[in-house]
């Protein structure tokens, strides 16, 4: 099944282009941005992992993924970033995402981290538990 | 003497500090957006080996793409040039109006973060002053990061140049309620102003800052 990514980032550019790729790939993409509008697109659809700038006007990624994690706390979180301290990337991790990725990032990395990221998927877990039994 | 430099340095290293990792920022947007687009050239060709047609008007769209990040990062690059340079000497002839552009160029992405649009309102004369263009743009810097944080609802922060009296001055208006606001001018603002013997109004009616500058605003002494 395809795993259903939500990428959110304020560079239309970027955004428009990495979704192609990535669909391309088989994966189901939707697309916003801004954080305010994947807030709304999460409440509307459920995902396997959110690919998130770290810095977008307004709500930064800090705020963001608080936000996110508080409306749906299963839901895996990958931070891009342009260029933070390492702190950071650490902060990001104990908040709850899943990864810190620079920019620009391997498109070969990215799709590993996003299979990576399904697996850690409650659903998916719960899923294989049950098989399992 | 030595305290007053070390907060001077201080707040100097912590301005450079600030615009050199947002324009390192902003070059890593355009090289992902590059890096992308080259990505997707690269799966075109791909597809095309195996009998995919490419359309032409893709192609033209990509290298728009392309030429307009290179011509993004070109501008960026000889903004952080230009920034670099102000540093050159201690003393320096200037057009105030260039140094408020660059000043708006190198904080555009850091006032989008806040959500705040920045509108420079330039003088249509030359506004030449003999100053420290470093030292001043710390100054206006922390005058307009100030002024952004108490921004009125609208988000915007307008910044005027305009001849004053033997001088010439800069306003940053719309700055809204100082509920919040941390007292202006601290410690190292004061020293700023000392060195370039310049002169600041803060009014919380007019929602403004008034910058005042003379003809030679650095101090010899």
């Amino acid at each position: 099944m395809a795993e259903k990514v939500l990428i959110v980032d304020d560079e239309k550019d970027f955004l428009e282009i990495i979704a192609e790729r990535l669909g391309v790939r088989g994966m189901d993409v939707s697309t916003a941005t801004s954080a305010e509008d994947a807030l709304h697109m999460v409440e509307e659809k459920s995902y396997d992992v959110v690919i998130m700038d770290f810095m977008m006007p307004a709500v930064d990624g800090f705020k963001a993924l608080k936000l996110l994690k508080q409306k749906q706390p299963e839901i895996q979180i990958i931070l891009l970033t342009g260029n933070v301290p390492e702190q950071k990337h650490i902060e990001a991790k104990e908040l709850g995402a899943l990864d810190v990725i620079e920019k620009p990032p391997d498109l070969k990395v990215l799709i590993q981290k996003i299979k990576k990221a399904k697996k850690a998927h409650p659903s998916v877990r719960g899923n294989k538990r049950q098989e399992r039994k | 003497m030595n305290g007053q430099l070390e907060n001077i340095a201080e707040s100097g290293f912590q301005f450079f500090g600030k615009i050199a990792a947002s324009i390192s920022h902003e070059i890593k947007n355009v090289l992902a957006i590059i890096n992308e687009n080259a990505g997707l050239l690269e799966d075109l060709t791909l597809m095309a080996e195996r009998g995919m047609a490419i359309d032409p008007q893709r192609l033209k769209a990509l290298s728009q793409t392309l030429m307009k990040q290179v011509k993004r990062a070109d501008t960026i690059i000889k903004n952080m040039n230009r920034f670099a340079h102000s540093a050159d000497a201690s003393l320096q002839t200037v057009d105030l109006n260039d140094l408020i552009e660059l000043l708006v160029a190198l904080s555009n992405r850091i006032a989008a973060m806040r959500g705040i649009t920045l509108n420079p309102k330039l003088n249509q004369n030359p506004m030449t002053i003999r100053t420290s263009p470093f030292l001043l743009l710390n100054l206006l810097w922390l005058c307009l990061d100030f002024a952004m944080d108490a921004a009125g609802g609208d988000k915007v922060v307008e910044l005027i140049t305009e001849k004053a009296d033997g001088g010439i001055q800069i306003r940053f208006k719309r700055i809204g309620s100082p509920e919040g606001v941390s007292p202006f001018p601290a410690e190292r603002e004061k020293r700023l102003l000392d060195l370039l013997k310049a002169e600041m109004e803060v009014s919380t009616v007019n929602r403004e800052i008034l910058v005042r500058l003379s003809e030679e605003v650095v101090s010899h002494g």
